[in-house]
């Protein structure tokens, strides 16, 4: 008897917790079902769902008409660019305020996730005036270095937590044994960092590839990435939501499958390890 | 126990880190200093001078001014009260014993790696529009006028679209605190009699409270300079119904060309924005353990 209520109640629990799982993800999937409607059929009244005309003409469209390769390639080099320049950095940074701590390295934590709250604008005459004036402004080079500027205090911070992770008795058990300060970090430390290091990489990435601000304000034509080209993708007026859709679905699928895959450690990287 | 040459090679190693993050906050911020007292208009590039703080004066005697700040603190707030609120509830949920639990966080986290831009798009031309938009075509169906989200009411609308977007982050922080929670001290209390209300005031929410601080930190840091979803759908309109303090910051900047106004605005969002910082700092220092 217990056992069949405990069934019904799972049922249940299971039923009403999809429900909001569907209603969270729906603006997504809609999103992939208009990009794969032909655009009568994606502005009919009422809406279409089984009955609709489904093509791919949409993305070969998007791919052919629009620079869409170039902003794409775009957001690649300057999400990867900035986390990789990021990382190395913040790696060494990292790495001595964990296994070699002061009496001051909480305030200079504290004091780096700080910068991040200044907001933006605030400093956005400056930035535009000198990216205008050093012919950073709309490259992807000046892109690189504000974005990994941004990001650099959360890569610090979430470095720093997966590092002082790794204890400090493997160290010395590893000097013990007449280990070289080299072989200490090829052979002892690498490999115990790598998995902290990569999460963190992909964390910046996303963050990186989503950025819509420097990116929107710092560009123009030449180094605009996925952001500014949907920005501007702007009252398409109901001809072209096939189109927009199609776009859409290209700009943030390869985030999204990079973010399926790093969901756990997004929890404990963004939370600086507070909630693991 | 770290020698002397070891604590040189430390600060050598933090050096790099600590210079950039200073030269990028110190720069940019001593020349909005510089230009908030300067008469500085792209549009009349021949006059220049000291102003003093008139360009201050303008801002803070805008009516634009009160009604950004207003629209700032009701979009930050708004967001934050829907997202922990609404996190709480849904984080509960899932972690009630269900089938497919994995591929469900997948699909609610998944709002999170929209970019802004594309969200406030899909938000605006897939659900919003008054003619195409799929709640038009709700409304519709219930023989009601469709409703104009962004034209009436633009601020609830962002505030919705970003709400949608912070939700995620929000349920999967919280639901991973959840998970730490040990079942027995639950299981005793349901078996002492306490309600399930009781259980989730006395032990549930207390041990919720450091990930909901920490939820509250960095949305916080994000939300202030939440800029791509009002680019994206109303510009800050109508009027300056949806503009907050970066937004209109950035139309004196970028559109009014008012390179000194924008400055002096700059330097209060700064000023403001370091109280919210000391306040917070303050609150969630003693949560993350340094």
């Amino acid at each position: 008897m217990a056992r069949t209520v405990t069934t019904r109640r799972k049922i249940a629990y299971t039923a009403a917790a999809w429900a909001v799982g569907l209603i969270i993800f729906f603006p997504v999937l809609w999103t992939i079902l208009t990009s794969l409607k032909t655009e009568a059929s994606a502005v009919a009244s009422p809406p279409e769902f089984l009955g609709a005309d489904w093509t791919l003409q949409n993305y070969a469209d998007v791919w052919a008409r629009s620079d869409y390769p170039r902003f794409f390639w775009n957001s690649v080099v300057i999400s990867v660019g900035s986390t990789l320049l990021g990382l190395a950095i913040a790696i060494p940074a990292a790495w001595s305020m964990a296994f070699a701590p002061g009496k001051r390295t909480k305030d200079l934590l504290m004091w780096m996730l700080s910068t991040k709250m200044m907001p933006a604008v605030g400093v956005l005459i400056p930035m535009y005036l000198l990216f205008q004036r050093t012919g950073l402004f709309d490259t992807r080079t000046g892109l690189i270095l504000a974005l990994m500027l941004m990001n650099l205090p959360i890569i610090v911070w979430m470095l720093y937590t997966y590092f002082k992770e790794i204890p400090g008795e493997i160290l010395e058990a590893a000097r013990m044994d007449g280990a070289s300060l080299k072989n200490e970090i090829l052979y002892v430390l690498t490999p115990m960092a790598i998995p902290g290091i990569a999460s963190t990489m992909l964390l910046n990435i996303i963050l990186a590839w989503n950025e819509a601000f420097w990116t929107i304000t710092l560009t123009t034509v030449n180094a605009a990435p996925l952001s500014a080209f949907i920005a501007s993708f702007s009252a398409p007026q109901g001809l072209f939501y096939a189109k927009l859709s199609a776009a859409s679905t290209m700009a943030i699928a390869p985030i999204l499958i990079v973010g399926w895959f790093s969901q756990k450690q997004l929890v404990r990287g963004l939370t600086f390890g507070a909630v693991k | 126990m770290s020698t002397q040459s070891t604590r040189a090679a430390a600060r050598l190693m933090v050096a790099p880190s600590v210079i950039l993050l200073f030269i990028w906050m110190i720069v940019p911020l001593a020349m909005t200093i510089y230009f908030s007292f300067r008469f500085y208009r792209l549009l009349s590039p021949d006059r220049t001078g000291w102003v003093g703080f008139n360009n201050y004066l303008w801002f803070l005697n805008s009516p634009d001014f009160w009604t950004a700040i207003i629209n700032t603190l009701l979009l930050v707030g708004g967001v934050l009260i829907i997202t922990v609120v609404l996190g709480v509830l849904i984080a509960i949920l899932i972690d009630q014993p269900i089938w497919g639990q994995g591929p469900l966080r997948i699909l609610v986290i998944s709002p999170f790696f929209v970019m802004p831009p594309v969200a406030a798009s899909i938000w605006e031309n897939l659900f919003m529009h008054p003619q195409n938009g799929l709640l038009a075509a709700v409304s519709l169906g219930f023989g009601w006028e469709p409703i104009l989200y962004l034209e009436a009411y633009p601020l609830a609308s962002i505030i919705f679209i970003t709400s949608w977007e912070w939700l995620p982050f929000a349920t999967l922080i919280l639901l991973t605190a959840l998970q730490s929670m040990s079942s027995e001290q639950l299981e005793a209390a349901e078996m002492d009699g306490a309600s399930a209300f009781s259980r989730f005031r006395y032990l549930v929410l207390p041990h919720l409270s450091r990930a909901i601080t920490v939820v509250i930190l960095i949305q916080t840091i994000f939300l202030l300079g939440i800029f791509g979803e009002i680019f994206t759908t109303t510009q800050g309109g109508p009027g300056n119904a949806s503009t907050t303090l970066p937004y209109m910051i950035y139309k004196q900047a970028l559109i009014a060309k008012d390179i000194g106004r924008a400055a002096a605005g700059g330097i209060i969002a700064v000023i403001l924005a370091n109280i919210v910082a000391v306040f917070l700092m303050r609150a969630i220092g003693k949560h993350l353990d340094a």
